[in-house]
């Protein structure tokens, strides 16, 4: 799976990921005439970097523009104001057809994988969608085998059509079409919400395995903490559009600074301080900033 | 919160000091089956609820737990078919299968003796009435409040208590003016209004933050135990359930294969099926981040409705089965249960045990 042309291609070992200063804001249909047309600040001034290999996670609210932020990221979308490179190269003014080296750069996973994959389509069409979209024809058949090989199907899974498929094994082949293009990032937006507990974990595992297997750098949103937590090396939290707070995973759980911060890690209902009598009450006065006794 | 002349007939003195057993018992599920013609989903599922009591019903998507809440208020889809028994005792007591009572009667049940509150608030709301007006519904419906006026006051009261801010001015908003936390809020006081002897929650949380959640959480429970309500809460996360229960019923395959106390079931689980649900659900490790190690999974996934093999529902994942386990497990008692033998134990041939495996 390695490939020799990745070499040459990358560039110099600046940041996988650098914004600075990006804002975007969204202007709301005006409700009156007399007034002007609301803006919602999705995005505010973010400023951040992720390194080459390293696994960064998002967390925050519904709302709080973890989508919008990435949706920048990958190009689907332009800021208001700042800037963005990726691998050191501008992503924020260019035009949509000069972002064609993003798509084999970085790629995608989404929340609804049944959204994000075409019903009509066979799964050795939806995997191989990235390399037709570069022009690679030649070789692609043989490469979707490997690749579902790769994320746990088996290959006649090729022929047949997203909706023969469970939600975990249809978020295989979401990893397996990203994977497609070798790229260096995945991001991947709220990956498991979806999913129930024991399939969440095969596809954490799976994701765990094909970021270090590719070699990869990830950028993963979720709004479950403990996600992120399994997960990354490095996380920030978002609330209203702005970074509240970006540390290593282990100093952000354990001496989180922000109250934002500490609000959202009380309201975690997790299995094992439950177990030792931590009640809902407990985790409402968490969120209200009062310490639970 | 007690209005005079609205407790249960078959009362005994509230509180945890209060007498055990039949008296007390406010839900009685037994051999409850569900299915359409050509497909059984639900199998044998016997659970009963006392009064103040909190149970949890827990599983992946497809278990069965929705069915269950349906089967209890009457609000099996067409198509399906219910036997068994259930038994509701809440202002009179439980003398008829709820099964074979006619849709008119379960209507006057409904949002009365038992109410439930789903995922999703907006399919219980209505988004052409005021949320006030639709509190003050179902006291009018079912005549808990002598007049309009006073239905109002007490509107006022219950969106007090689920914490709405300013409710006098909230009750008359829309649901689409509110954010989710803020309906589900609403549904919760609708559900609540008539003091239920029995609440069903059907994942009442999953589709909020976790900061609404933590809040909504709190809310329930303080609900039910103002009112010393018996509640059945649905959910597939685990952490909710330890947080909110006391005692969880496990199912898969549209039967309980698991039930007891939660420490108990968490913490030292015998089927093999809630050992794979605890050992995948603990993203953490026991002590603290696991790292880079895999997590463990269940293999395979819940098969559709109708798929699941013969015997113990759990074989074909199983990595424990044997032949033994082609034929249906029997119930093993694990300890004695004031709510009897069918609230503590599990089915299963070769059960995990004690700390070790
Ligand atoms: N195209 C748009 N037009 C107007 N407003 C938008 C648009 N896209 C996003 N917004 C607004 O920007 C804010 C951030 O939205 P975003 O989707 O990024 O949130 P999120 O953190 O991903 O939330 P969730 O957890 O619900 O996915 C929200 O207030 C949203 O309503
Ligand atoms: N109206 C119906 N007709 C046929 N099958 C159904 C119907 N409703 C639910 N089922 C099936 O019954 C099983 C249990 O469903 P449900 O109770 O909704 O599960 P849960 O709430 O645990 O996710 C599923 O396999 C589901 O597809
Ligand atoms: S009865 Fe057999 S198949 Fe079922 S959980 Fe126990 S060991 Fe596994
Ligand atoms: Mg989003
Ligand atoms: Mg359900």
């Amino acid at each position: 799976m390695t490939d020799p042309a990745r070499d040459a291609t990358a560039g110099p070992p600046g940041p996988a990921i650098e914004l600075r200063g990006v804002s975007r804001d969204f202007r709301r249909r005006r409700t009156s005439l007399s007034t002007p047309p609301p803006v919602v600040h999705a995005v505010r001034d973010v400023s951040l970097s992720v390194a080459r290999g390293e696994r960064f996670g998002i967390v925050g609210e519904s709302g709080s523009g973890k989508s919008t932020l990435l949706r920048l990221v990958c190009g689907l979308d332009r800021p208001t104001s700042g800037e963005l490179y990726v691998e050191g190269r501008p992503v924020h003014d260019q035009p949509h057809r000069r972002l064609r080296w993003l798509r084999s750069t970085l790629q995608l996973v989404f929340q609804d994988p049944m959204g994000s994959l075409d019903p009509r389509m066979r799964v050795r069409d939806i995997v191989a969608e990235p390399l037709v979209a570069q022009g690679r024809r030649a070789g692609n058949r043989e490469r979707v085998v490997d690749l579902l090989e790769r994320v746990g199907l088996s290959a006649d899974a090729a022929d047949r059509y997203p909706h023969q498929f469970s939600g975990g094994q249809r978020q295989r082949i979401s990893v397996a079409r990203a994977l497609a293009p070798d790229p260096d990032i995945l991001v991947a937006d709220e990956p498991v919400s979806a999913l129930d507990v024991s399939v969440r974990a095969q596809v954490l595992n799976l994701i765990d395995e094909v970021v270090e297997g590719f070699d990869l750098t990830l950028v993963l949103v979720s709004h479950d903490l403990s996600v992120v937590r399994h997960v990354c090396d490095r996380v920030t939290v978002m609330q209203r559009g702005e970074l509240v707070e970006v540390a290593p995973t282990e100093q952000l759980f354990t001496a989180p600074e922000h109250p934002y911060t500490r609000s959202l890690l009380a309201a975690v209902p997790d299995l094992q301080t439950a177990l030792s009598g931590r009640t809902a009450r407990d985790l409402a006065a968490g969120v209200r900033g009062q310490a639970p006794a | 919160m007690t209005t005079p002349g609205r407790v249960v007939a078959t009362d005994g003195p509230a509180g945890p000091g209060g007498p055990v057993g039949a008296g007390r018992t406010v839900l009685r599920v037994d051999g409850l089956s569900v299915g359409t013609r050509q497909t059984p989903l639900l199998s044998d599922v016997s659970f009963s609820v006392d009064r103040g009591e909190r149970v949890g019903l827990i599983g992946e998507s497809g278990s069965g737990k929705s069915l269950t809440a349906l089967a209890v208020m009457g609000l099996l889809p067409e198509g399906l078919g219910a036997s068994g028994d259930v038994r509701l005792s809440a202002r009179t007591p439980a003398a008829r299968n709820l099964l074979g009572v006619g849709e008119r009667e379960m209507a006057r049940v409904r949002g009365d003796g038992m109410s439930m509150v789903f995922q999703e608030p907006m399919t219980a709301l209505n988004p052409t009435m005021r949320v006030g007006d639709q509190v003050a519904e179902v006291m009018l419906l079912h005549r808990t409040q002598p007049s309009r006026s006073a239905a109002r006051r007490r509107v006022v009261e219950l969106l007090g208590q689920v914490d709405l801010p300013d409710p006098a001015h909230l009750a008359r908003s829309y649901p689409h003016e509110l954010s989710g936390g803020q309906r589900q809020r609403v549904v919760l006081a609708i559900a609540l209004a008539n003091d239920p002897a029995l609440l069903i929650c059907d994942e009442p949380t999953t589709a909020l933050d976790v900061t609404v959640q933590a809040t909504v959480l709190d809310l329930v429970v303080r609900g039910v135990e103002e009112r010393d309500s018996a509640m059945l809460f649905i959910t597939h996360d685990l952490g909710v359930v330890a947080t909110v229960c006391e005692r969880v019923l496990v199912m898969y395959g549209g039967r309980i294969v698991e039930a007891g106390p939660v420490q108990e079931v968490f913490a030292d689980p015998r089927h093999r099926y809630t050992q794979g649900l605890v050992a995948a659900s603990d993203l953490a490790g026991a002590d603290g981040r696991r790292g880079r190690a895999q997590l463990p999974t269940i293999p395979g996934t819940v098969p559709p409705a109708g798929r699941f093999p013969s015997g113990c529902v759990f074989r074909t994942r199983c990595t424990h089965a044997t032949q033994a386990c082609a034929s249906q497990p029997p119930w093993t008692p694990r300890g004695k249960h004031p709510a009897g033998a069918a609230a503590y134990g599990h089915a299963c041939v070769h059960p995990a045990g004690g700390d070790d495996d």
